[in-house]
């Protein structure tokens, strides 16, 4: 095999992840329940909030006091962001008690659930940035959470300019990559084999 | 017979080689991001989203005249919340700690804040100002630190004696103090402290934590707050302005301050670092959460309740696929 790292790089892709993986026209015959419906649904609601976030961004924080348009564009970012929460959540509790990290498929559980965490923290700067009263308060409050850790020296949430830049730049790229490797990771492992399934049924000898 | 642990997990991560059928993944990612925009548009049409206005100090000093006065009175004199806070603003406190963890305190001042000069003086200062006021400010400036702090602590004093009622305060040595605490009301009043406050003499400002620490010292935010159930201690980081649904997902983090000894300010060392044992147990269970998979008990969780047979219910029956004892 080539020693180039390029090389390598290609040949472990293409046996861990080849296209068929990535984009697959079939799945095991057991994946039936809806339940599996809300890991895309999380993913489209993430979808719709950078769509909407991103219009946001272009015209300001203020644009949507004043603009009914503005308005509308911040309520399918407050709605997609319900949403993406409430999918997660549901998708978070499918797959525990799916105990969907057997075979190998811990860091796809870890990587969805720093997701998880980092989603809230992408969140929570978003309601800091809303330069309305909810802002005000929600900074007021929060400034103590954080300075008693001593993360307030340089996570300041007072800072309308240091929270805007966080939301909109650091907190979505950190959050995409991390989704993205969490989605590589679902596709190149599959969906995860019934808790008791039957090896024999596959042609595995006990 | 039951499989070995190991060839559990091999099975389990193999590729699947039973059964199959046809999936399109591009056809159920575009019915997704639909489903979900109809939703969001719907929801968005009907329901709008929230947006209160901010609080101006402007709204505080007209509707609560006294409470900013007094509340200027205590930047002055060094007793406001902000004054006495400590780590990051200034050293008048070392803050909140768990067990040997003074983090706060380690952090540092990264923020500045020198009440009596950032929140009352330079703000006064950028103004035109009647005779009394500028007089006022130029006795301050000329007088020496000690007897600044006599004159703002015998004028706090005397108000916190009287239960802040202003028209009750004794007649005392008070200097300008007074004539500061009502130049900075009437400023507040017209409109001029709100943007002051954000400048401090500059131009482009982006950081609002002057203005939001001076508006926690007083009662009008609080009030606000109250008034909007928004209160951390009634579950109020969960809660939204008006009839919107909150940050649902900080139920666990404000579950805690609905508890003793969390809830309770006076018990020591938990309720009064309340703060910092909330982040550092909401840490730990972030780290647990990510860690399911291998902490004993919860991990096999999964396998003693059956909810999974719901969930394969179809694999399990037309496998007759019985459960196993665990």
């Amino acid at each position: 095999m080539s020693e180039m790292w390029t090389a390598k790089l290609r040949n472990k892709w293409q046996k861990d992840l080849p296209i068929e993986k990535l984009l697959p026209d079939d799945q095991p015959a057991y994946v039936v329940s809806w339940i599996y419906v809300f890991g895309v649904l999380t993913l489209a609601a993430l979808a719709m909030i950078i769509f909407s976030g991103v219009i946001l961004a272009f015209e300001g924080p203020a644009w949507y006091h004043i603009s009914d348009t503005g308005l509308f564009i911040n309520s399918l970012h407050f709605w997609s962001v319900q949403m993406f929460f409430v999918f997660m959540v549901v998708h978070l509790w499918g797959k525990y008690w799916m105990a969907a990290w057997r075979g190998n498929r811990f860091r796809t559980w870890a990587t969805g659930a720093i997701a998880f965490v980092a989603s809230i923290a992408t969140a929570f700067t978003g309601y800091l940035v809303q330069t309305n009263f909810d802002s005000q308060w929600i900074s007021f409050e929060a400034k103590d959470g954080f300075n008693a850790m001593g993360i307030g020296a340089f996570f300041n949430v007072t800072n309308l300019g240091q929270m805007l830049l966080l939301h909109v730049a650091f907190l979505p790229l950190l959050l995409g990559v991390i989704t993205v490797i969490h989605v590589l990771m679902v596709r190149r492992r599959g969906v995860v084999p019934p808790i008791d399934a039957e090896p024999s049924l596959n042609g595995v000898e006990r | 017979m039951t499989l070995s642990k190991q060839a559990k997990n091999a099975f389990d991560a193999a590729p699947w080689t039973g059964k199959t059928k046809k999936y399109d993944i591009v056809k159920e990612g575009s019915i997704a991001v639909a489903f979900v925009a109809i939703a969001a548009i719907v929801l968005s049409l009907v329901m709008g989203s929230p947006d209160e206005k901010p609080l101006t100090f402007k709204g505080w000093a007209v509707s609560n005249a006294d409470n900013f006065y007094v509340t200027a009175v205590q930047e002055i004199a060094g007793t406001s919340g902000s004054a006495t806070y400590g780590g990051p603003y200034n050293k008048a406190s070392d803050g909140l700690n768990v067990g040997p963890f003074w983090l706060q305190k380690w952090a540092g001042i990264t923020h500045p804040i020198d009440t009596v000069n950032e929140f009352v003086i330079a703000p006064l200062s950028t103004q035109v100002m009647s005779t009394e006021i500028a007089s006022a400010l130029a006795t301050w400036k000329a007088a020496s630190d000690s007897q600044k702090q006599n004159w703002a602590t015998s004028y706090d004093d005397a108000i916190t004696k009287v239960d802040g009622k202003l028209a009750d305060v004794a007649a005392g040595a008070y200097g300008p103090v007074p004539a500061l605490a009502q130049g900075l009301t009437d400023m507040a009043k017209g409109g001029a402290l709100d943007a002051a406050l954000l400048s401090q003499g500059g131009f482009f400002q982006t950081d609002n934590t002057k203005q939001v620490l001076f508006f926690g010292d007083g009662a009008y935010l609080d009030d606000a707050g109250t008034t909007a159930n928004l209160q951390g201690g009634t579950w109020g980081m969960m809660n939204e302005t008006g009839r919107y649904p909150g940050q649902a997902w900080l139920w666990l983090y404000s579950f805690w301050y609905q508890i003793p000894p969390f809830n309770n300010e006076e018990s020591k060392p938990i309720g009064a670092n309340a703060d910092a044992y909330i982040m550092f147990i909401m840490g730990a269970l972030s780290l647990g959460l990510i860690l399911i998979p291998v902490i004993p008990g919860i991990k096999s969780l999964p396998m003693r309740i059956p909810i999974h047979r719901g969930i394969w219910r179809q694999y399990y029956e037309a496998n007759g696929i019985k459960r196993r004892k665990k």
